[in-house]
């Protein structure tokens, strides 16, 4: 029998992106892909901007220079490596053994090497595109800084495909033997939590050796040792470090073939053997891939623990609220993320204490009350980003299950109700928790203390109302995980408003702030007095207007969603 | 009971419902048939409230479903053609979710939610997580979830995919026990034995319109059918010529 091609096996992927292109289009897709294409634009330009400067500087300086240029793009390319490693794992397992159109393809007559192909292209591109897409800015300055020439961008593909294709194999054939050895939901809650785990203690670990202090002069006891150090391959093992000898050696005009051929050998190598262990393994891994997560709950803790709490609610609220609560902490894709939020709060308090204000000397106050006053943007920004993932994918979640919701006599308002209450409690008390500590470890004055936890009240309840809002403006229902719903355009909108909103409460709240510490600086008594609480009750009406308004819109828009 | 007047549905410039008039009384079990694509999904939709008419209105009870939702929503169970249910939820706990969407609780609630996991045969799957059920199991479940607030009347798509032998002559006792009793069903379903069978009416949907509506013997006499089967009449009004044609496809 002909065998369809491999394109042909392809061509409903293709052919459903393109679809979904042209729908966006359709559905004032211009505007929407001009803001795409600007906030791409201005990060891609940031990346570039930053590290050309860098390249730059390490280029003036003789002997020492490349060779911390080659060992930052070793450490980039590696951090990159190994990012897609753990991403192709997770996306391997969607791909090869949880995909709807698997039953099709295992059942239709396509050989085992086609659907080992087409799914290893799959897995590659969905993992990897993101990654590439941040590589072009950092070679492009490299190609710059290093006059690499046209010819270079030839050459940075051709070390590149090679270099994304690895993982993707190397992923799959993990993702395969781990699917024999449990199923593969299972699996999946197993490698959600050790990538999240991995990645905590990776930040932690890497903030808490303080790498600072390597930029302080008194860290260079040795130059020559130092030199030593930074020729020394970091492993010659690591493909990572062949992309690395491949482009630096293109650079500095001294091509060497050896890198680009290991990568390519191992490349073809590795895909052959990953498609023999496919050709073994698949057919196992997947009928143990059917088998489901049976799961014996009895459920009697939450309703005596958050049902008890919530009595005094009309049945329907406490209901739907006990509902959201179990959802989330029976998924294990979304709770595991709370293991990465921890890290983030402590590696942001970490940051707070190791800033270099407490060294024996008289702190000025300005200095504290302007950190003080800056952390309140920070953290509005770090609770932006925790409503971004968990309280912006809320409604979108509902989808399958609307006809439910629809067709009983559930209040919409009462549905947006919980969901609110359910994101923002934990957000504000975490909220709470941030600021306070920090202005503690900040040994920050009550004054400012008061401002910034009423300030951050305000703003969590705006960034909570907005994340709702635009999450129901942008829905998802056809988004399964979580994770990817912040992702989308609606997630980008609503973090470019909150940063306007951010910033707005921050302008206003300078005023007041400043002449606070001037009554301060100038030995006067810190009074309250007319103007500040006249700009205290704009910036609580801007917080009010940004709490108010993306609900209304939010429930407007919900009540027109049909299914 | 159920009272549709003039209801209407575009998707754009697809006309999906047009214009649909009809009164479905207490006490009676009413069956829609119809073409794939023929509108009988988007009807029972907005019947549920789930989708809202472009034009027209849909009475349950006498309450508006788009003006008065609470009251009319009240009396109705829907059942929806596919079981997308919260997979994370044991079966007991999705029906004691259900109930308190309709403001209910307590003993009374656990004492229903028991019986109808006993009639449904998924008493020993109860503290297991949706995820794990079967689709014929989620269906039950489902089915279970419209019948545990004692509704008025049952609107259900499709009310057999999905079930074995012995859960779909136990949905049949329980539709028409529960229409003795004084309820209403509405249905759409595809196997016109059971049509024939169970329903008191029929309304037979094509192309958005109601090209027959009544009982069998009235529709029988409309269309001067004589004896016809359910299956030749709907064969003769939503086009037989084309499953002719069919075979003769296959048969080449």
């Amino acid at each position: 029998m002909i065998q369809p091609s491999l394109a042909h096996v392809l061509l409903p992927k293709w052919r459903t992106a393109r679809q979904r292109l042209r729908e966006a289009q359709a559905s004032g897709g211009t505007g929407k892909l001009l803001i795409l294409l600007i906030v791409g634009g201005l990060f891609w330009m940031g990346v570039y901007w930053a590290l050309y400067k860098m390249l730059k500087y390490f280029r003036g300086i003789e002997e020492l220079g490349p060779l911390l240029a080659g060992k930052l793009l070793g450490l980039i390319l590696l951090s990159f490596v190994s990012i897609l490693i753990l991403s192709n794992v997770i996306t391997a397992l969607s791909s090869f053994f949880l995909a709807k159109d698997l039953d099709l393809l295992v059942s239709a007559p396509v050989d085992w090497l086609r659907l080992y192909l087409a799914k290893l292209g799959e897995t590659l591109v969905h993992s990897s595109w993101m990654v590439a897409l941040m590589i072009v800015p950092i070679l492009t300055a490299y190609g710059v800084v290093y006059d690499g020439g046209p010819l270079f961008v030839l050459y940075a593909l051709a070390v590149l495909l090679p270099l994304l294709t690895l993982p993707a194999v190397f992923g799959s054939a993990l993702t395969l033997v781990l699917v024999n050895v449990f199923p593969a939901r299972r699996t999946r809650d197993l490698l959600s939590i050790i990538a999240l785990g991995a990645a905590g203690g990776v930040i932690l670990l890497f903030r808490i050796i303080r790498p600072e202090q390597l930029a302080r002069p008194e860290g260079f006891r040795n130059l020559l040792d130092f030199i030593a150090l930074l020729r020394t391959p970091t492993s010659p093992f690591l493909p990572s470090e062949w992309a690395t000898n491949a482009v630096m050696g293109y650079l500095r005009h001294a091509v060497d073939p050896l890198p680009l051929a290991l990568l390519w050998t191992t490349a073809a190598g590795f895909v052959t053997l990953g498609a023999v262990l496919h050709q073994r393994l698949f057919a196992a891994g997947f009928t143990k891939a059917q088998e489901g997560a049976e799961r014996f709950v009895r459920g009697v803790f939450w309703r005596r623990t958050i049902g008890a709490a919530l009595f005094p609610l009309p049945v329907d609220k406490r209901e739907f609220v006990l509902k959201d609560i179990k959802l989330f902490f029976r998924d294990t894709t979304q709770w595991s993320q709370l293991i990465l939020l921890a890290v983030l709060v402590v590696v942001y308090l970490f940051n707070i204490k190791a800033l270099p204000l407490f060294r024996g000397e008289q702190v000025p106050f300005f200095t504290i009350t302007l950190v003080s006053f800056l952390n309140l943007g920070l953290s509005g920004f770090v609770l932006a980003s925790i409503a971004a993932r968990f309280i912006f994918p809320a409604v979108s979640l509902e989808g399958r299950q609307m006809w439910l919701l629809r067709s009983s006599p559930l209040d919409l308002r009462a549905l947006l109700w919980s969901k609110y209450w359910v994101g923002t409690i934990p957000l504000l008390v975490l909220a709470l928790l941030l600021t306070g500590l920090t202005n503690v470890l900040l040994k920050a004055s009550p004054f400012m203390m008061i401002v910034s936890l009423t300030a951050i009240c305000g703003l969590t309840l705006a960034i909570a109302a907005l994340a709702l809002g635009f999450g129901a403006v942008y829905p998802q229902f056809e988004t399964e995980n979580a994770a990817q719903i912040p992702t989308s355009f609606g997630g980008l909108i609503f973090m470019m408003t909150t940063i306007v909103l951010l910033a707005a409460v921050i302008m206003l709240l300078a005023r007041p702030v400043y002449r606070y510490a001037q009554l301060i600086y100038d030995g006067r008594p810190a009074t309250v007095d007319a103007e500040m609480l006249m700009w205290f009750g704009v910036a609580a009406a801007v917080c009010a207007a940004a709490t108010l308004i993306p609900l209304r819109v939010g429930l407007k828009r919900m009540e027109q969603f049909e299914f | 009971m159920i009272r549709l007047e003039g209801l209407t549905k575009h998707y754009g410039s697809f006309v999906a419902l047009d214009h649909v008039t009809m009164h479905v009384p207490r006490g009676v079990l009413y069956g829609c048939l119809g073409p794939n694509g023929a509108g009988k999904t988007t009807m029972l939709r907005m019947i549920a409230g789930i989708l809202r008419p472009t034009d027209g209105r849909v009475l349950i009870g006498g309450d508006d479903v788009q003006r008065h939702p609470i009251p009319a929503k009240m009396r109705l169970g829907f059942i929806p053609d596919r079981p997308f249910v919260y997979d994370k939820l044991t079966g007991a706990e999705f029906l004691r979710f259900v109930s308190g969407l309709y403001g209910q609780e307590g003993d009374a609630v656990e004492r229903r939610i028991a019986e109808l996991l006993e009639v449904f045969e998924l008493s020993s799957w109860k503290d297991e997580l949706i995820e794990a059920y079967s689709h014929g199991m989620r269906q039950k479940l489902i089915i279970s979830s419209a019948l545990i607030h004692r509704p008025e009347c049952i609107v259900v798509d499709e009310p057999m995919v999905g079930l074995d032998p012995k859960g779909a002559r136990l949905l049949k006792d329980i539709f028409r026990q529960f229409v003795e009793r004084g309820g209403t069903v509405m249905m759409s379903t595809h196997t016109l034995e059971v049509a024939e069978a169970m329903c008191d009416q029929i309304g037979i949907i094509q192309h958005g319109k109601i090209v027959a509506h009544g009982t069998m013997a009235a529709i029988r006499h409309q269309h001067a059918a004589g004896d016809a089967s359910l299956e030749e009449l709907f064969l003769k009004l939503t086009g037989g010529h084309a499953v002719r044609e069919l075979v003769e496809v296959l048969g080449k």
